[in-house]
């Protein structure tokens, strides 16, 4: 089941503002993405938690409807 | 805490590494599992493996027990460490080596 990369950035915004989020699309087929997302919310966050809150944006899609996204999170300088 | 809870709660601590996957180390089912093995087996220490795809209910159950969407799941002394994408960044930063002595965790014979 396809996501147009929007989506994911929509979801991922709408919950992180302040983010700088980047998607590649790493197999062209709309289901194998990377997400790069850079937010000072991660700040002071483990590494899971920060994975954890940008799954909850993306409000149980992950594992399912979104079979792939290799997922970075960054906290910004 | 449901049955399935506490079985994986006992899985969980049943080995120092714990790894929660799809397939075997010898083989993996999907390229995130075969990434975690891949670092596994460069990190150098023993390590447990759960095939979920053998076992539906700890395939769903694991994913309510660490509140993480996906497969695979690094346990560490019974702690949840993370899954491929987190594996990756820490040994890539050295990190995860330092865990593993941090927890006292035995090399691979």
């Amino acid at each position: 089941m396809p996501m147009p990369a929007e989506e994911i950035q929509g979801l991922i915004l709408a919950a992180f503002p302040d983010a700088q989020v980047e998607i590649t699309d790493l197999a062209g087929d709309g289901d194998h993405y990377a997400a790069r997302v850079v937010s000072a919310a991660f700040r002071g966050l483990p590494r899971v938690r920060q994975h954890q809150a940008v799954y909850a944006a993306l409000g149980g899609r992950m594992g399912g409807e979104l079979h792939a996204l290799q997922l970075t999170t960054v906290v910004p300088d | 805490m449901t049955d399935t809870q506490a079985r994986i709660g006992d899985i969980v601590n049943s080995s120092d590494v714990v790894l929660f996957m799809k397939g075997t180390p010898l083989f993996p089912q999907c390229g995130f599992s075969s990434l975690a093995i891949a670092i596994l087996d460069r990190v150098g220490v023993e390590y447990a493996s759960v095939d979920v795809l053998q076992d539906a209910e700890v395939r769903n159950g694991i994913k309510q027990f660490s509140d993480w969407p996906t497969i695979p799941q690094l346990y560490v002394k019974g702690e949840f460490v993370g899954g491929s994408d987190i594996m990756k960044e820490m040994y890539e930063a050295g990190e995860l080596d330092e865990l593993m002595a941090e927890k006292g965790v035995a090399p691979a014979a």
